[in-house]
């Protein structure tokens, strides 16, 4: 009976259509929004991601990673003192404006690493050498700093600027994950980062460290905390952190989740309705089919078969419109666009959820029927 | 004409009851209806609208719980029947054959033949093949990739008939065959029941009021005010 029931389905070609493209909306919807949220949540955690590493010491009462809370100079050391550690250097990170030849201003980010290892340096290098930030006024930039400072024609290798009325040489633009906020980075070493800042009491942002080989990162920064009193995050639970605290902090969970929700609702109201309609007009063939011998557990097979065909194949367009929407977007770079596996999987388990309430609404109808209704 | 009586009875219905609604809008649509129907005869159930011929006709298919009395179909009292059995039973037994047609019509003329068989798991091709089978039978091998829209409603009619027969039921249901068919048409479809439709082991019972087609019966039963008033034997020219 499979076979009658996909002839049924694909029978009725406005209503297989409407079926379909109700469903598919709904998932292109879920499916883009759930993806352009992540994208987001990623950038707002890429100012850790970016670093590449895996302990982050803090103010113990730090709520996220740009929200940065000097802590004591001292804490370097009273990290690489604790049993576990393999290597801990310091980091600054904070805000100040770069003045441009033109007499532009633009907020950067400044980030200075330890100059004797520069860990926390991007990986990946699009122009220069990003060692050269050892030279003196050496600065390196991110490839976003390029875009929101003027353009190539504006910002590139040997570029000059300042910061804080001294002076700042572009060595190296650096390939990074774009952050939330889209402030341009800076980078360059520690101790000439603490030259470019006001003078500060306490001029430390965070300690990054890792774990001797063979010992847990979660056991280090447990005795981390425990020994220095300091805050101590892996680097995946401060990403977490920091996610959670966009979440709270900002409208976007909401802004997203309501989106995403009406995608479920209309998509299960289109579905829903359609497949009733679909049902209701065909409930003289139903009732024959009953008279003729099938019976109710067979009829709600067929629907949940026709509901599960149509879904799926709605999840396939669906998905694949949402990709090509996501492809063009990654493309300009205008929006954060990251598709998980997980945020299909959720979307199928949505989907499965609206065939299979869409479904049950015929099936119930089917199971209340009386085959004598063909003989009226 | 076949001597049907002297075949054992292929329904048997004893003091059959059946009301519809209650209180003051209660309407008592059968009330005690004994009735015998023999393996090789065709009845026909006549009466007026409303007389409790369609409704008698579901009680006997199975399809409509009475109030009261028993049916057996083939020996098995439909009534001690679980729901599922009965259905399965049904799919097993019977054929029918609809006012309306009821084919799908996502369905071509050889799917929609197709469908008992489908229904009882005969594979796909098999139904198929029995089905176009079926399908020559009543004349239409040239219509069997049709879909019922590309039919007439006399061709309809005769792929309900070939559907109601692919799977040899020995019991053929029919309601109101032919009131959706012109005279001539309606003339052709009841030859083509009794040609295809009758055989020793298996009766046929006919609820219509289209008094044009009564000679084709062997007996008629007269149904009024959910009664059996009258049940005779049709005399055809050249019978006794």
């Amino acid at each position: 009976m499979n076979y009658v029931a996909l002839k049924m389905l694909f029978g009725d070609r406005a209503k297989y259509l409407m079926l379909l493209c109700g469903l598919t909306f709904a998932v292109m919807l879920i499916v883009q929004q759930g993806s352009i949220f992540w994208g987001l949540m990623i950038w707002s955690q890429s100012s850790i991601s970016n670093l590449n590493v895996p302990i982050w010491v803090t103010d113990p009462g730090i709520a996220q990673v740009d929200e940065v809370k000097p802590i004591a100079g001292t804490a370097v050391d009273r990290v690489r003192s604790v049993p576990g550690v393999e290597w801990a250097v310091p980091l600054y990170k904070g805000l100040l404006r770069a003045r441009l030849s033109n007499g532009e201003y633009h907020q950067i980010t400044l980030t200075g690493l330890e100059s004797s290892t520069l860990i926390g340096r991007p990986a990946d290098v699009l122009e220069g050498r990003f060692e050269d930030i050892l030279q003196p006024d050496a600065v390196a930039l991110d490839q976003w700093a390029v875009e929101r400072m003027g353009g190539p024609n504006v910002i590139k290798v040997g570029t000059i600027f300042e910061l804080n009325d001294k002076l700042a040489r572009v060595v190296a633009i650096a390939k990074t994950q774009k952050s939330f906020t889209n402030i341009p980075v800076v980078y360059t070493t520690y101790e000439r980062a603490i030259r470019y800042v006001p003078r500060e009491r306490r001029t430390l942002s965070y300690v990054l460290a890792k774990p001797k080989d063979g010992v847990p990162v979660e056991e280090v920064t447990r005795r981390i905390r425990e020994q220095t009193g300091l805050g101590a995050f892996t680097a995946e639970e401060f990403e977490w952190k920091t996610i959670w605290w966009v979440l709270k902090n900002t409208g976007i969970g909401i802004n997203f989740g309501t989106t995403i929700l009406l995608g479920f609702i209309v998509g299960m109201a289109i579905a829903g309705q359609t497949f009733y309609l679909f049902t209701v007009e065909n409930l003289r063939q139903f009732g024959a089919l009953k008279a003729m011998g099938t019976s109710t557990f067979t009829l709600a097979r067929m629907i949940l078969l026709q509901a599960f065909t149509v879904g799926l194949t709605g999840y396939g367009v669906g998905i694949g419109l949402a990709t090509v929407f996501g492809f063009l977007t990654a493309q300009s770079g205008g929006l954060p666009f990251i598709e998980t596996w997980q945020l299909l999987l959720l979307v199928l388990v949505a989907l499965l959820a609206i065939c299979t309430f869409s479904a049950l609404i015929s099936i119930i109808k089917l199971a209340r029927l009386e085959p004598a209704i063909v003989f009226r | 004409m076949m001597d049907s009586q002297a075949q054992p009875a292929a329904v048997r219905a004893r003091g059959i009851v059946k009301s519809f609604g209650t209180g003051d809008t209660k309407v008592m649509v059968l009330r005690g209806i004994d009735l015998d129907i023999y393996l090789g005869e065709m009845l026909l159930l006549v009466g007026e609208s409303g007389g409790g011929k369609t409704t008698l006709l579901s009680a006997i298919a199975g399809i409509l719980d009475i109030d009261d009395g028993d049916i057996d179909v083939l020996g098995v009292p439909l009534g001690e029947l679980p729901v599922g059995k009965r259905t399965t039973f049904r799919g097993q037994t019977m054929g029918f054959i609809y006012q309306q047609f009821n084919l799908l019509p996502a369905l071509t003329a050889a799917e929609n033949v197709a469908v008992p068989l489908l229904i009882q798991k005969i594979g796909l091709p098999e139904s198929l093949r029995r089905a176009r089978a079926m399908l020559d039978r009543v004349g239409l091998s040239d219509r069997a990739e049709f879909l019922p829209k590309n039919l007439s409603v006399g061709q309809q009619q005769r792929v309900a008939i070939a559907r109601a027969l692919v799977n040899e039921p020995r019991l053929l249901i029919c309601d109101e065959p032919t009131a959706a068919l012109d005279g001539p048409n309606g003339e052709k479809i009841m030859e083509l029941l009794r040609e295809v439709g009758r055989s020793p082991d298996r009766c046929v019972i006919v609820v219509t009021h289209d008094s044009r087609i009564f000679h084709f019966g062997d007996r008629l039963a007269r149904l009024t005010d959910g009664r059996i008033v009258s049940i005779e034997p049709i005399a055809r020219e050249g019978t006794a």
